[in-house]
């Protein structure tokens, strides 16, 4: 079907006009391309969600139970009780305005309500009306308004152009973590069945097969398989890759989009043969057959049960401690909630790498090492041979996956890696990476087509980095280590930044790693190599 | 649900156009389908994938992947995406009747 298609000169020119009636007075839009879809009621139903039905946000009635005021506000007054960062995160908001142009969303639509105080604002009004003394006198002189279909459709509305990316907590003088006041919003939403489908459906999938994509475990074999036959022509070597192997040393989950997806597909081709030549024993799992948890942008609830199976099936396989793949949003809730959501995991070890004896202090206790740090020591203690230049291909760029980089802090392993494998390294300006990351855009479930403009809105201040180096440098490759971000980012550059693609770290490895006994054909993506240039860095 | 109606075909659809019930799917289902897609002639190439996918999702409940979709029919992505514009999880997928993929794709 085919649809105006949008244009960069049209979405890049922005109204940052504030509208003059004040934000209370201003009704949500809910303007084609700005909004997801509702939830397939069989996929609510299948999760046992509330309220599952046929509804779609453009539609006038969006079929609510008649009692839904009381159920929001019994949902937002167990959450001020269970969770007391809600409640300081409600009191403690001067509004100084910090964060208010941190926003990828608010300086890619110039719309008020994107930027993060206003859209906490949504909340903290009705939370000032029902909760506090000055706000049930002083109503709306206090900041508070009533809750009412508006307020929903307006929370409806802008807590799904939230991607939950956490830039503008690192501007917030107070640390108020604005993603949290999202999920929040979402986890009342979803008490009146208002969730959206490309999250309800993912999640329900999850459930019912361990993996978003909803791939049987003959279905995965199957997809394993391929790859091991695409790593021989490539490689010239037979590489072996576990599936429920009990017994061995290290469990290893992925995102399933990288045995689905394209350009995921080439990092998955990267750690197997990564594993194959360090001899690592581990296995796959068709039952944690998904590292990504979309429960996350769901509730935490869904959180918790989506994520375990990582715990459940480290102990039935037996294994020492798990590795985890290239996904953002998953080490969120590896790194800040599965130890003790689903833990403590104290049937497994510390982890210990054993092809160089590092321990992973820092994953002592949730027991699950991201890729990154592992390939990170591997190449520190020069246990793989590696050819940069067949990477010279590429000029490469760095996109800090949010969720990995504030979440947990991975900045420098990345890098040393890429750094190891590739001769063309270039880093995007300073307030764009790091901790200061700009969003694809795309991220905590809202990753779809019915919403592209204002993806293209939110992914804009990272494509404009991007540009930046494109333009200076001629970086014509953006590597990054999150599956949302393969899976958005294309479109993103194709839209914005036309001539740069997207990488997995592990495909860039990959490329580079000199494997015993090989006869090379190419690269991952099955391209020749660049002509010989450049010098040979074996780490 | 909105229903999508052309000529004698008559089926339940999401609001992408995609099937709600993948196994009612015939080829009469699939060349109407097929319109949506700007595609008024199915050709031997247009049905090539169809049928792979259609197999496929027979055997593994599930599209394959895009690598391998592209292996086993001998098509390159270029050249699918000439046969259907929109893609082959958007495009071909739709016509063969199965689901959109979900997820990080």
């Amino acid at each position: 079907m085919t649809e105006p298609k949008l244009k960069p000169d049209e979405v890049a020119s922005i109204d940052y006009v504030v509208p003059p009636e004040g934000w209370t007075r201003t009704l949500p839009d809910l303007r084609k391309g700005t909004f997801n879809y509702g939830a397939n009621p069989k996929s609510a139903q299948y999760l046992g969600l509330p309220n599952p039905r046929a509804w779609q946000p453009m539609e006038a009635d969006w079929k609510l139970p008649p009692d839904w005021q009381r159920i929001v506000l019994e949902g937002l007054r167990e959450r001020l009780s269970k969770y007391r960062s809600l409640q300081v995160f409600m009191d403690v908001c001067v509004r100084c305005g910090a964060c208010a142009d941190k926003c990828h969303f608010y300086i890619g639509s110039g719309d008020p309500k994107n930027m993060p105080v206003l859209r906490a604002e949504l909340l903290r009004s009705v939370y000032r009306n029902d909760f506090t003394a000055a706000g049930k006198i002083l109503g709306s002189l206090a900041g508070a308004r009533p809750l009412t279909i508006d307020v929903i459709k307006e929370w409806f509305l802008y807590f799904y152009q939230c991607t939950e990316c956490r830039r503008c907590s690192v501007f917030c003088p107070y640390g108020i973590d604005t993603a949290e006041i999202t999920m929040m919003g979402r986890e009342l939403l979803n008490l009146l069945g208002l969730g959206i489908d490309w999250i309800t459906t993912p999640a329900s999938n999850c459930f019912r097969t361990g993996n978003h994509l909803g791939i049987q475990p003959h279905g995965f074999k199957d997809s394993v398989d391929f790859a091991l036959d695409d790593l021989e022509s490539i490689f010239g070597v037979r590489v072996e890759a576990p599936i429920n192997k009990k017994g061995a040393e290290i469990l290893f989950v992925v995102p399933s989009a990288d045995y689905f997806g394209d350009p995921h597909y080439f990092g998955f081709l990267g750690y197997l043969a990564l594993f194959h030549e360090i001899g690592l024993d581990y296995t796959l799992s068709t039952f944690a057959s998904e590292g990504g948890n979309f429960g996350l942008f769901h509730s935490s609830e869904m959180m918790k049960r989506l994520n375990a199976k990582i715990y459940a099936e480290a102990r039935r396989l037996g294994v020492k401690w798990i590795i985890g793949g290239e996904c953002g949003h998953m080490w969120r809730v590896l790194h800040q909630y599965m130890d003790t959501m689903n833990g403590p995991a104290d049937f497994l070890e510390a982890p210990v790498s054993p092809i160089t004896g590092t321990p992973f202090e820092n994953a002592a206790s949730t027991k699950m090492v991201h890729i990154a740090e592992f390939t990170a020591d591997l190449i520190k203690h020069g246990k793989v041979k590696l050819d940069c230049s067949r990477n010279d291909h590429w000029r490469v760029t760095f996109h800090d996956s949010c969720n990995p980089a504030r979440a947990m802090g991975l900045f420098e392993e990345p890098r040393f890696v890429l750094k190891s494998v590739c001769n063309n390294f270039f880093e995007m300006p300073e307030n764009t990476i790091r901790e200061e990351t700009f969003c694809c855009g795309s991220g905590s479930g809202i990753g779809t087509d019915e919403n592209l403009e204002m993806r293209m809105r939110g992914g804009f201040p990272r494509a404009n980095a991007v540009r930046h180096v494109h333009e200076k440098h001629g970086v014509n490759l953006l590597a990054c280590i999150c599956a949302i971000d393969k899976a958005t980012l294309p479109p993103l550059m194709e839209f914005w930044v036309p001539g740069v693609q997207v990488a997995a770290l592990h495909e860039l490895v990959g490329n580079a790693l000199v494997m015993k006994g090989e006869k090379r054909t190419g690269d991952l993506r099955g391209q020749p190599f660049a002509a010989e240039k450049g010098g040979k860095k074996d780490a | 649900m909105p229903v999508f109606e052309l000529g004698a075909v008559k089926i339940e659809v999401d609001e992408d156009g995609f099937m709600q019930e993948p196994d009612k799917w015939n080829e009469d289902i699939a060349k109407a389908l097929a319109t949506t897609e700007g595609v008024s002639e199915m050709s031997e190439e247009h049905w090539k994938l169809v049928h792979y996918l259609r197999d496929y999702y027979l055997k593994f409940g599930i599209a394959p992947m895009i690598r391998k979709l592209c292996k086993e029919t001998s098509l390159p992505l270029k050249r699918i995406y000439e046969l259907y514009p929109s893609g082959p999880a958007k495009g071909a997928c739709k016509v063969a009747g199965l689901a959109k993929p979900t997820g990080c794709v």
